[in-house]
Parts: C-alpha cells; sequence; structure tokens
C-alpha cells in the first residue's frame, strides 16, 4: 500500500544527519583537510572561486570539501556565502600586462616579445593513468628550476592594436561605476561589463559547449589564440578615507584573448576583433571557451547576422548561471501537486469528451 | 531599537538574514511594485542560502518585511507540513526567531507557494507568493526585450489569440493554474502556479500580495482592494475547477481538493489542500466519509491532526 508522504521536521533532520555520515565516509580513512584540497585539488578550487564569484582559496576548498566534491554545490555554497559579505567598493582594473607570467602562449605568432612560457600544462601529457599516483609513499617529484621571464612582455593583442590592427575597447562611460552582477539583475540589451562577468562565473560547460558550437558554423567567428597567460596580478584599490591608491593583494588568473577575423561592415573597417576571456587561478578552457562566447555576443554591435544560439545575448546570459539552473530544474523535485491535480482534471475531462463524440479518433 | 534587535536568535546573521541596506534595497522595490499593480519590477536578487527555483523570491520579500512581532505562517501546496515549507519556516524562525503558525487567521504574515487559503484573508495580514516564472507571457514569447514592450504598449493580442486557440482546438481554455489575470485593468500579470480555483480569491482582497521571483530577479504587487480579472471572453467566461466529491477527511465542499493514492489498484481519496482549513473543520467536529479510514493508515492522527 501507498501512503502519502508527509513531509516534516524529523526527516529533514535525518537526511542531514545522512549526509553528514557520507561525507564523512569509511572512519578508517584520515578525514580530508581544507589545505589538502587547497594543495592538491587546485583546479577544482579555481573552478569554484571563478564561478563562485570570490577569490578566497580556502573558503573554496571548504566548499569543495562540505559538497563531496560536487562542484556546482561547492559553488552555491560559495555564492551564498559571499553575498553576504560587505561590499567596499571597486578595485582599479587589474593590469594582466603587469602580470608576473607562469605561462604565456600565442597561437598567433612563432615568437613574441618575451617569448613563449609553457610553464605548468596537461597540453603535452599522454592522457595515460599515473599508476604511481596510486601510491601514497612516492618520492617527492621536483620541477626543474625555473628560468627567469622576460619582465616586459606585451600583450600580443596590444602589440596589434598598435598597429591599428585590432578593435579597440572602450570604455562607454569611463566614470560609471562597473555593472556588479552580485547586486544587480541582469538587464537586455547587455553592455560588455554585465556580458563578461555574467561569462566570467558561467558554467564551465555551458560555456564551453557554445564556444564548441562556434567552431562547429553555429555563429562562427574564425579564432586565433592571440594569447593566453596566467599569472599573478596585484589587485590596486583605493579607500575613500585615504583618497590614494594602495595593492591589497595578489590573485592567480588566466587570460585569453582571441583574434577574430572580420571583413568590416557599414561604418566599420576590416580589423582584428577581440573575443576575451578571464578566470580565478588556472582555468585555461574556460577561458578559451568564454573568450569565443565573448566574441559571439559581439555580432549585433558588428553589424553580423544573429542566427545561431551563441550570438543571442539573452539565451546565453539568462541559462549560464549554474546556481540559477541547477536550482530551478532541482525544483521540479519540490511538490506540485496542486498544479498536477490541475493537469490531471483537465486531462480526464478532455479524455470524456474525446470518448463522447463520435467520429473522432479515440471513437472509432 | 538597540543594536541588539537586530541579531538572529545565534547571532550568526542579521536579523532576518538580509542585511539592512538590501532589505531597504527590496522594501523600496516593494513601493514601486505596489505603486504599479502587476507590474513587474526589477530588484538586486540576492543569493539565499536556499536553491533558486525552491522560494528564494518569497523568501527575500519576507525577510525585508518581517518584524519582531509578526506571526509567521508559510505553506507549501496548501499544507504547513511539506517538507520545503518547513525548511522554510525552520530557516525564518533560527534567523529572526519570529512567532510562527499554522493558523491562518493567526498569522501576520503568510507565505504561500501554489495556493491561497480558502479562508478568507483580513487587511492586517501580507500574503507572500513565490514565483518561478513571473513573466505571463513567456510561453509566447521568451525575450525580455520584447516583453518588456508588449507590457509597456498593452499590446496583449498574443495572450489572447492563445486562449482563443485553446477553445477552437478543445472547446475551453486548458490552462489550469498559472492562469493569467489582468490587474487593476492595466497589467496582464501571473498569479503564480496557483490552481485557477484561487484566482477570484485575488480580486479586491483585503490583505496586501506581495510576489517575488528570485532567481528572475522581478517583485511585483497587488495592493488590498484590487480589481483583478481573469482573462476570458464574453460567450466563455472565465470558470474554476469544480470537485464533485467532498473533503473525504472534513467533508468541506468548495474547497480545492488533492487526490490521494491509497493503494495500487486505484484506490484514492480527495482531500483539502488547505491543511490548516481542513485541521480546523475537523477539531469543529466536521467528518467526511473516509475520516476513519484516513486515521487507520496513519494519514491524520486520531485527534485529528494533519
Amino acid at each position: 500500500m501507498y501512503v502519502a508522504t508527509k513531509g516534516g521536521e524529523a526527516a529533514i533532520e535525518a537526511t542531514h544527519g545522512l549526509i553528514a555520515e557520507e561525507r564523512r565516509g569509511d572512519t578508517s580513512v584520515p578525514e580530508l583537510a581544507i589545505d589538502q584540497v587547497r594543495n592538491q585539488l587546485g583546479r577544482a578550487v579555481d573552478r569554484v572561486m571563478t564561478e563562485g564569484s570570490l577569490y578566497d582559496p580556502d573558503l573554496a576548498a571548504l566548499a569543495i570539501k562540505q559538497a563531496q566534491g560536487d562542484m556546482v554545490e561547492a559553488i552555491f555554497l560559495l555564492r551564498a556565502f559571499r553575498t553576504t559579505l560587505p561590499r567596499f567598493g571597486a578595485t582599479q582594473p587589474i593590469d594582466t600586462s603587469k602580470m608576473i607570467i607562469r605561462r604565456r602562449i600565442s597561437a598567433a605568432f612563432k615568437d613574441v616579445p618575451g617569448g613563449q612560457i609553457l610553464g605548468p600544462t596537461y597540453d603535452y601529457t599522454h592522457r595515460l593513468l599515473d599508476f604511481g599516483l596510486a601510491k601514497s609513499d612516492q618520492a617527492e617529484r621536483v620541477a626543474p628550476e625555473a628560468t627567469a621571464t622576460d619582465p616586459t612582455m606585451p600583450r600580443v593583442t596590444d602589440i596589434l592594436g598598435a598597429q591599428g590592427l585590432m578593435q579597440a575597447e572602450t570604455r562607454s562611460e569611463p566614470e560609471a561605476e562597473p555593472f556588479d552582477l552580485g547586486r544587480q539583475p541582469m538587464s537586455f540589451p547587455a553592455d560588455r561589463d554585465q556580458r563578461l562577468q555574467n561569462l566570467f562565473r558561467g558554467d564551465e560547460g555551458f560555456v564551453l559547449a557554445l564556444g564548441y558550437a562556434t567552431q562547429r558554423g553555429y555563429g562562427r567567428n574564425h579564432p586565433f589564440v592571440g594569447e593566453i597567460r596566467m599569472g599573478f596580478v596585484e589587485v590596486v584599490f583605493t579607500p575613500p578615507e585615504l583618497g590614494f591608491p594602495i595593492s591589497i593583494g595578489t590573485i592567480e588568473v588566466t587570460e585569453c584573448q582571441m583574434i577574430n577575423q572580420f571583413q568590416g561592415a557599414k561604418g566599420i573597417e576590416p580589423m582584428f576583433t577581440r573575443g576575451y576571456g578571464l578566470a580565478f587561478g588556472q582555468s585555461e578552457r574556460k577561458t578559451m571557451a568564454m573568450a569565443l562566447v565573448d566574441r559571439a555576443l559581439k555580432a549585433s554591435e558588428l553589424g553580423e547576422d544573429r542566427d545561431h544560439p551563441p550570438q543571442d545575448e539573452e539565451f546565453v546570459l539568462a541559462h549560464s548561471d549554474n546556481v540559477e539552473a541547477a536550482g530551478f530544474v532541482s525544483h521540479l523535485k519540490l511538490p506540485h501537486y496542486v498544479d498536477f491535480q490541475s493537469e490531471l482534471s483537465m486531462l480526464r475531462g478532455l479524455r470524456a469528451d474525446a470518448l463522447k463524440t463520435p467520429g473522432q479518433e479515440a471513437a472509432e | 531599537m538597540n543594536s541588539q534587535a537586530f541579531h538572529s536568535v545565534d547571532g550568526t546573521y542579521n536579523f532576518a538574514y538580509l542585511d539592512e541596506q538590501t532589505k531597504r534595497m527590496i522594501r523600496r522595490t516593494l513601493l514601486k511594485a505596489i505603486a504599479v499593480p502587476g507590474y513587474q519590477v526589477p530588484f538586486g536578487g540576492r543569493e539565499m542560502p536556499m536553491a533558486y527555483g525552491w522560494g528564494t523570491g518569497g523568501i527575500q520579500i519576507t525577510a525585508s518585511i518581517i518584524g519582531k512581532d509578526d506571526t509567521l505562517k508559510v505553506i507549501d501546496q496548501g499544507a504547513d507540513d511539506t517538507t520545503n515549507a518547513v525548511s522554510i519556516r525552520r530557516f525564518f524562525q533560527r534567523v529572526s526567531g519570529v512567532k510562527t503558525t499554522e493558523e491562518t487567521q493567526k498569522a501576520t504574515l503568510i507565505q504561500t507557494r501554489h495556493r491561497i487559503p480558502e479562508k478568507q484573508l483580513t487587511e492586517n495580514q501580507i500574503l507572500v507568493y513565490q514565483v518561478p516564472q513571473p513573466e505571463p507571457l513567456w510561453k509566447l514569447e521568451p525575450r525580455e526585450v520584447e516583453t518588456r514592450k508588449l507590457h509597456a504598449y498593452s499590446e496583449y493580442g498574443l495572450m489572447h489569440v492563445k486562449l482563443y486557440e485553446d477553445i477552437s482546438r478543445h472547446g475551453e481554455i486548458i490552462t489550469t493554474y498559472d492562469y493569467p489575470v489582468e490587474v487593476n485593468a492595466r497589467h496582464i500579470m501571473s498569479p503564480s502556479p496557483i490552481p485557477k480555483f484561487d484566482n477570484p480569491k485575488m480580486a479586491m482582497m483585503p490583505a496586501l500580495q506581495l510576489f517575488g521571483a528570485g532567481r528572475e530577479k522581478r517583485i511585483y504587487a497587488i495592493p488590498p482592494y484590487t480589481r483583478v480579472r481573469s482573462l476570458d471572453f464574453d460567450d466563455h467566461p472565465f470558470e474554476i475547477q469544480r470537485f464533485e466529491d467532498p473533503c473525504a477527511l472534513c467533508g468541506a465542499e468548495g474547497v480545492f481538493l488533492d487526490e490521494v493514492i491509497l493503494d495500487d489498484k486505484g484506490d484514492h481519496m480527495f482531500v483539502c489542500s488547505d491543511s490548516d482549513h481542513c485541521r480546523e473543520r475537523r477539531a469543529a467536529g466536521h467528518a467526511g466519509h473516509r475520516a476513519s479510514d484516513a486515521a487507520s493508515i496513519g494519514f491524520v492522527s486520531s485527534e485529528g491532526e494533519a
């Protein structure tokens, strides 16, 4: 016999106990420490910080532990915490041309001033499971001594920009405060600051799929990796009570600038156009995908046809956020029996009418 | 008010969770929404510690207007004991410490999902709806840039065509919940996914009705005693659902009923969706035809508490 489920406080208490037990798992295995997550699952931490929209590796590691490695859940935890923080103001834009570089590559030029720096990357690993990692007593692995990099490493897109070949990015209102997705509702049509914030916080899988679609012809934008750079940048803030800029710390970021062909349009001369991607930590895949989608979303201002989803800003921006998306998909688990009852009565009525009416399919 | 009064019960968060600046922003949005009944006002919705789609819009409104002297009731599908209603009620107990109740007439603030209580609300009450999709035109036009224009010009032909097509195809309008309404003879509005049975209760309601859509970051409102008309045609007037049988537990008629499946052989009964209404009637001695069965399977306890 089925008995209607009656929710209740006891059931909720019990499920909280169950997840706590599940999270800890077998108690004969040592408990995972936050610094282990932060140090040894760094790419997970980077993704949670990026999409959680908060640069704090310790809290991101805590969120990953608390969510048992469920990334979207961890991102949600970090976002919900972020919203309780006071907002002091906006920092100066970070200057990636002054980045302390760990990795820097350009696919557009064989060599660039400052050179190509491979840095840490999985790109040339053979994807063979390393059974050595399964042993806990593995020998310490030492990276070769880093060679000093050229301190002047101009951004490739700036070099092209100086020759007038690259579309310049202009701030529409230099005095205006930047849009803040954490405080303001999305509005359409969206300015680029809003678009880039949205893509930064957007789900990596979603942005990746849309970027991939542009490569397969759904909003093709002929991209070249002008430059990917990864490293540390200073964050500079001017507290109103001081009135002069101070450095408040250093963050690790990855930046991708795509160079895209543009044949020109009425009133716009032919030039290269830019797709821009940025993320916290080492998040190269995300920044590349973001740059493809950023460029696709420029279709309207460049007078290009907008025939495909990646070029449609309402489609992209309204669906990129995995906290919103996961919430709304999961709300289908909530009881809907009032609506369902309404539909059930309606369907029974329609079926009864159909069976009564001669000449209709159902009666034959 | 001393600063102590602003803190939650366990001292971890501000009273009612949101900081005072955010509450003020939401209250300003509410004033605008009340001034333009049925118009969706964008607001800087915050990330809440509950998932989007699980009532974050309603929760933000409740958090912004709740005071220490309020008595809160939370229902989902008309019932106080559904899991998410329990969860939201516990949240406010924890972060505000206000009194809560299951009795409709004792509540000053009622947060609801998918129902309006059967009992007539009063001028001293506020009803806060959780809204998943605030835009009534979304199935016809998904783009906000377009729907905003349609509302601005009162260009509602699309909606009337949709309802007309229902009639030509099925002989009746087949929308059964989230049935569109016209508010104050101006804006077409989503009443949230309440059954159309509840639509007439919105009209000229003495209580203030507030609607919060957290994920979509929109707030709208119906001030007390406002005209609310469910869309229809002269030759196809709006009708609400009618149930053949009364509530199996309390015998109530003219209320919205839920169908409860009792076994795998098709046995079922219809019971009040409004659990407080049903409880009150049973306490007053009313009994439906399955009242004793329901007690024997533990659906209601023998004291008549659902």
